[in-house]
């Protein structure tokens, strides 16, 4: 094992995750994980890695690493975020690795557009499996990743690479198409039942906003309430990572990777799994709309999902002489706009 | 007309109810279930979670199918009963003296009961494990003897302290750390009901029995030296089903 990466600021969040914790829901264990799944595995792809592999997810700001192997390669994913390193005149922008050296300073400046980024590191960070998982449970009693807490000034993560090869580093084909403007599908249940008809006509119709009381626990929204046709207490039953509960408040909340295993609130509808990534990137302040699909097509819009994140990871290629130019400017200036033409690329 | 329902959490899990209230027959019906179909290992399956009123089956929508699964689950049911988990009966210590049991003598006041008889109606009880949730390894154990019901207490802790023995409603738990809370706390148990670094994570599964044992102050210390070395089991056996 070598030393990687020493955190210098450890920005406002950042955390060891992978793609969850399973096998523990009887245990009361949140499944934890990246919140955006799509992103966690294209930084794992653009450096190399196994597409599960452990990373940092970075919310808020992001951390300042020093360099302490002889070389590591890293990528950057995450809305239009950018890696600025001490003494390089142009930032390195996401979506693309590159090589670091010894002593080389860097921090990851976060995308305003994205609530989570991520940051790979070739062969990976040196955590040890906890129940299964390399994910993070910062609540208490803390466990997982990196001592079971978010990253600190002075850590020092490790991993199996002392150097990292010089070779021709890669890029995304296209950037991501996080589809902010498009509804996120649900299906309605378990619990439609225990609301009005008009609440879950409501639901479906309405426009509600991501408020700042939102973590990796769940996104509380705002907007029009939504009736309980009865008592809003139930004897509990299970959650999944996207549950939508809507607890005495009247207000819906998204549940995400660190929600309860097991809750007491009627929950009126389920993100999709494909929806999954979207939701877990919208900051807050995003107004957010809900479309009724079937479980039949929630999991044929997975699959297709599924088919499009293999086919941007096969399509990763070497980075091209565009570097040079203002491509970061004319990059974020179309993820910023919503308006994505691959072809510009 | 069946009497249980499947229901959706999207492409992300099954929710196979068999009821709306705490019970321990449809609670019954779960972990049979939950057993039958991890005995299956169907492919697609992750995980399941039992619940008090219903059991989860979490699938994997790029390996199975919730028609597919529907259909198989369809089939256990009624066959549900044939098929046991392996189920433990566990014996945990707790200590009732009133130095680690801040609300056992407010509990006696308002059940109208001494101390020791809320000790004594509390170890003598056989419980059950519902369900594990709230925090990671917190056991939902019923029922609770009907002379020692009360509501949650009108003002919750933020705090309270890891090991408490506590009990509300018809319903006895632990709190497995430190935790906010709102349950009568009336003992503390020396051992560890969650431990991350250990393969079963939370000591205690749904199915599970629990049998508290009454200890003395110089005992609980001696124990939780143990726990604290890592030297100490508690014991069990096999629950016959």
């Amino acid at each position: 094992m070598s030393a990687l990466l020493k955190v210098v600021a450890p920005g406002f969040f950042t955390t060891v995750q992978d793609s969850g914790r399973r096998g523990y829901l009887h245990a009361g264990v949140p499944v934890s994980g990246a919140l955006d799944r799509d992103g966690f595995m294209l930084a794992n792809a653009l450096v190399g890695n196994d597409l599960n592999a452990a990373n940092l997810e970075m919310i808020g700001s992001g951390p300042e690493f020093e360099v302490m192997a002889s070389s590591v390669r890293i990528a950057l994913v995450g809305g239009n975020g950018t890696i600025e390193i001490a003494g390089r005149e142009e930032a390195i922008r996401c979506d693309r690795s590159v090589r670091l050296t010894k002593g080389e300073i860097f921090r990851a400046r976060l995308s305003s557009d994205s609530f989570c980024s991520y940051l790979a590191v070739e062969g990976g960070f040196d955590i040890p499996l906890c129940l299964g998982s390399r994910s993070t449970y910062t609540r208490a009693p803390g466990f997982g990743g990196f001592s079971g807490r978010q990253l600190r000034a002075g850590d020092i993560l490790e991993g199996p690479n002392e150097e990292a090869a010089a070779r021709t580093e890669v890029m995304l084909n296209a950037p991501r198409k996080p589809r902010f403007d498009q509804p996120i599908r649900v299906v309605l249940g378990p619990q439609d039942d225990y609301f009005t008809k008009e609440a879950v006509q409501q639901f479906l119709s309405a426009t509600y906003k991501i408020t700042p009381a939102s973590d990796r626990i769940g996104f509380r929204l705002e907007g029009p309430l939504l009736e309980h046709s009865g008592d809003y207490n139930l004897v509990s039953d299970g959650i999944v990572t996207g549950s939508i509960q809507v607890p005495g408040s009247k207000l819906p909340i998204i549940l995400l990777s660190d929600a309860q295993t097991t809750g007491g609130y009627p929950k009126i509808a389920t993100v999709i799994s494909a929806d999954l990534p979207t939701v877990g990137i919208r900051r807050a302040g995003r107004e957010v709309r809900f479309q009724r699909v079937s479980r039949d097509e929630a999991e044929q819009i997975r699959r297709a999902e599924h088919a499009e994140l293999m086919s941007m990871i096969e399509a990763i290629r070497p980075l091209d002489g565009l570097q040079g130019l203002n491509l970061e400017a004319l990059y974020g200036q179309n993820l910023v706009d919503g308006v994505i033409d691959g072809a510009n690329y | 007309m069946a009497d249980f329902r499947i229901l959706n959490a999207a492409d992300s899990a099954l929710i196979v109810e068999f009821g709306s209230k705490i019970d321990r027959k449809i609670s019954e019906r779960i972990l049979a279930l939950a057993a039958a179909v991890e005995k299956a290992r169907l492919p697609g399956v992750t995980e399941v979670l039992p619940t008090f009123r219903s059991l989860s089956v979490n699938y994997d929508p790029l390996v199975t199918t919730g028609r597919e699964l529907e259909h198989r689950i369809t089939g256990f049911v009624s066959d549900s009963g044939k098929v046991s988990g392996s189920r433990r009966l566990w014996d945990v210590p707790a200590c009732y003296d009133p130095e680690f049991a801040p609300d056992i003598e407010a509990v006696a006041r308002a059940a109208e009961l001494t101390p020791a008889e809320v000790v004594t109606l509390h170890s003598e009880t056989q419980y059950h494990v519902y369900m594990v949730g709230f925090v990671a390894g917190f056991p939902y154990m019923g029922d609770l003897p009907a002379k020692l019901r009360l509501p949650r207490r009108a003002d919750p802790r933020t705090r309270v302290p890891p090991g408490s023995v506590a009990i509300a409603t018809s319903m006895a738990a632990v709190y497995p750390y430190e935790s906010p809370g709102g349950w009568h706390l009336i003992g503390t148990t020396p051992i560890r009901l969650f431990d991350p670094d250990s393969e079963r994570g939370a000591l205690l599964r749904p199915g599970d029995g629990v049998k508290f044992r009454p200890v003395s102050k110089s005992e609980f210390a001696k124990i939780r030296k143990a726990v604290e070395q890592r030297n100490y089991t508690p014991a069990s056996k096999e629950i016959a089903v």
